[in-house]
């Protein structure tokens, strides 16, 4: 259990930087998200927290102490690799067992451990057997043990699903997070997969670019982006993102049609470039004579349980809505949008959110 | 039953295709011109000095049969003699004479005859001439010979493999400046022969005290250009999330070394073993240049001795060189199923 903090972190190969001064602390206990597109740098930040990684530049502190120049070996850290990275000559009990073994802990000590841990994990039966002998879930709970038996200071976690299939994925995610809620622990998770860190969370880092766009708790993300990228990043399907203009009446024109929407005077000179930004869920169909919008459908996708309506309109990108239920529409059909006045996003010109509230 | 299913299998199991007929002829060629003339060196370890320069030659080791006979202190060799009357009997000779050979009657030592020596063959029996391999055994100092190889073969094998693996980990393992230059050097030393640098080493040898020591043939050849090389190739090819997981797990670096790099890479040091076993064993320019006091001689030194400047022994020659290529034989048997995934492994070829 610690708590670990990152001050102006700075990462560059050569000429080329990919982190560009990173400033985070993460509480005792916390379960924390990197989350970002593929070459954003998360998963080097997750490598710089390990030690396996050195900075070009800034400072890491684990319970307040500077550990940037201590190697990963005695930061105390443990670590979950995307490749579970399982000693393939090992059994599992000796997998577990190799950093107690290196801690120098007594034998019955780590037999104790190493047992407990197992039987967290469902993996009593399965203790004398080779890595390769075990099914993927199974050699991912024996990468999560190796971790657990160690009891570090902090658990890190590189993409540890992604090697799963869907069905398996969705059973560990809860687990791990069932896990967490067991022994604690600080837990930095990295991952590209938005449903995964709006699940498992107690906050979200946003990353792009090497550097961090938003770091809030998952609903705040969500609710309140800070800007187009963090807007379109969260939530699946992603949000509409609607460019448009301020008119002079304080409204906003999107495409071609002036929309009745008014605007959050902000400042914002009559003309100038905004982008209304409305999740597939806050709009609702409704008849042409009312609606904010029309669109022609081009495409529906019946989930069952949900309905998603893809619509276009002149001058307008590719308009998304949620429906409950199984909604019975067709293609080509026009239908009318209201978008829901108080879940609206405004962005203005330099991406950055216009607040309402 | 498996074996015999082996040997017939065809790409029709109902008739014999001419591709099958081909395929067994090319196979069956392969297999003489790799074998036979192992096993006739076997065949002939055990043939008599007298049967091994008789010409023509005969396969297998027969020897012509020899009969007391009363009267004659010496066992006399037995002939078939095809007599003036057309009848063949058989007769054991007593002396030569020019084109005439004097014979006896061994069951009737009164009956003697005058024969000439074209109406005579020899009367062979199949015998194994196990002296061969004794009796160097016990004249000679083989027994030391064989230890010697032992010695020199078994420890060199294994500061091999230390030294290579501990080379090569450093060399894949780990990032530093001057890691390709490191590398090209040590690959750079595959292309200089032993024959060039015998004389330098020699000196340094000599220079060092070693001489007519088995450390003298142990320690030059131990760090092997070809075995750094196969060993880093093997372990490129390791998932470097391992080290690091490792790393994490608190191990030391010698602790990555020994318990995580060496067992993922026995492949490749079961390669290097036999690879190793067989140049050991098989080295001769070299311990022949630094041991020359015969109780330091390793076994190919040895058998050069019964290669004499007048005359050589072959009986001898050839049954001690069947010793000496046993014990690669039986290593590379039990081996050699590391040879085929070793080397597909490391792309060597």
């Amino acid at each position: 259990m610690a708590d670990l903090k990152l001050i102006d972190i700075k990462k560059s190969y050569g000429a080329a930087a990919i982190i560009h001064g990173v400033d985070l602390a993460i509480e005792d206990g916390e379960f924390v998200v990197f989350v970002g597109p593929s070459g954003c740098g998360k998963s080097t930040l997750l490598r710089i927290i390990a030690g396996l990684e050195q900075v070009s530049g800034g400072e890491i502190q684990i319970d307040g102490q500077s550990v940037t120049n201590v190697p990963a070996s005695d930061r105390g850290l443990a670590m979950v690799f995307q490749s579970y990275a399982l000693y393939p000559h090992m059994s599992v009990y000796k997998n577990m067992a190799f950093a107690l073994e290196n801690m120098g802990l007594g034998r019955n000590d780590i037999d104790q451990r190493v047992r407990r841990a197992a039987q967290m994990l469902r993996l009593t039966d399965y203790l004398d057997r080779k890595p390769k002998a075990l099914s993927g879930g199974q050699r991912q709970r024996v990468a999560i043990g190796r971790a657990i038996v160690r009891d570090p200071k902090i658990f890190l976690f590189d993409e540890p699903l992604s090697n799963l299939d869907a069905e398996l994925r969705v059973a560990t995610r809860k687990e791990l997070a069932a896990l967490h809620g067991e022994i604690g622990g600080t837990m930095i998770y990295v991952t590209h997969d938005q449903v995964e860190a709006m699940t498992l969370a107690d906050r979200i880092v946003v990353l792009r670019s090497g550097r961090i766009e938003q770091v809030g708790t998952p609903l705040e993300v969500y609710n309140r982006p800070v800007n187009l990228f963090v807007a379109g990043f969260i939530g699946s399907p992603r949000m509409n993102l609607l460019p448009g203009r301020t008119t002079s009446a304080g409204r906003i024109e999107i495409g071609d049609q002036a929309l009745p929407i008014e605007i959050p005077s902000m400042g914002q000179a009559a003309g100038s470039e905004i982008t209304l930004g409305v999740r597939p869920e806050c709009i609702d169909v409704v008849d042409e004579a009312q609606a904010d919008l029309v669109i022609t459908l081009d495409l529906i996708e019946q989930l069952g349980g949900e309905t998603y309506l893809y619509g276009s309109a002149p001058a307008l990108p590719q308009i998304t809505v949620r429906q409950d239920g199984q909604a019975r529409y067709e293609r080509n059909q026009r239908i009318g949008l209201h978008l829901k006045r108080e879940t609206l996003h405004f962005f203005d010109a330099d991406g950055n959110a216009i607040r309402i509230r | 039953m498996n074996l015999s299913r082996l040997v017939t299998a065809r790409r029709n199991p109902k008739g014999w295709h001419w591709t099958d007929v081909a395929a067994y002829a090319y196979l069956l060629l392969g297999v003489v011109l790799m074998f036979g003339p192992v096993l006739w060196l076997v065949l002939s370890s055990f043939k008599t000095q007298a049967s091994l320069l008789e010409f023509p030659p005969s396969l297998l080791p027969l020897s012509q049969k020899e009969v007391t006979v009363p009267g004659y202190p010496q066992p006399l060799l037995l002939f078939k003699v095809t007599m003036e009357d057309g009848t063949t009997r058989e007769l054991a000779q007593i002396r030569r004479v020019g084109v005439q050979a004097q014979m006896i009657n061994p069951a009737d030592p009164s009956q003697q005859f005058r024969v000439a020596i074209d109406k005579r063959t020899p009367v062979r029996e199949f015998s194994l001439a196990t002296k061969n391999y004794t009796e160097p055994l016990e004249r000679f100092a083989f027994p030391r010979f064989l230890a010697n190889s032992v010695i020199v073969t078994v420890v060199a094998t294994l500061i091999t493999l230390l030294i290579n693996s501990m080379a090569a980990y450093a060399l894949s393992i780990y990032e530093f400046k001057g890691k390709n230059a490191a590398m090209l050097m040590v690959i750079g030393t595959l292309m200089i022969p032993i024959t060039i640098i015998l004389v330098p080493v020699y000196l340094v040898v000599t220079k060092l005290g070693l001489v007519n020591s088995l450390w003298a043939v142990i320690l030059p050849g131990a760090a092997t250009p070809t075995g750094v090389f196969l060993l880093r190739q093997y372990m490129l090819t390791l998932p470097r999330d391992l080290i690091e997981a490792a790393r994490m797990d608190k191990a030391s670096e010698w602790q990555i070394y020994w318990r995580i790099v060496m067992p993922l890479t026995l492949p490749a040091l079961a390669v290097l073993t036999i690879f190793s076993i067989m140049w050991r064993w098989n080295e001769f320019l070299w311990p022949l240049a630094v041991l020359t006091k015969t109780e330091v001689y390793t076994l190919q030194i040895g058998l050069n001795a019964f290669q004499g400047e007048l005359q050589t022994q072959w009986q001898y020659l050839l049954a001690m060189t069947v010793m000496t290529l046993t014990p690669v034989a039986v290593v590379f048997v039990f081996l050699q199923r590391f040879i085929t995934t070793g080397i597909a492994n490391t792309g060597m070829k």
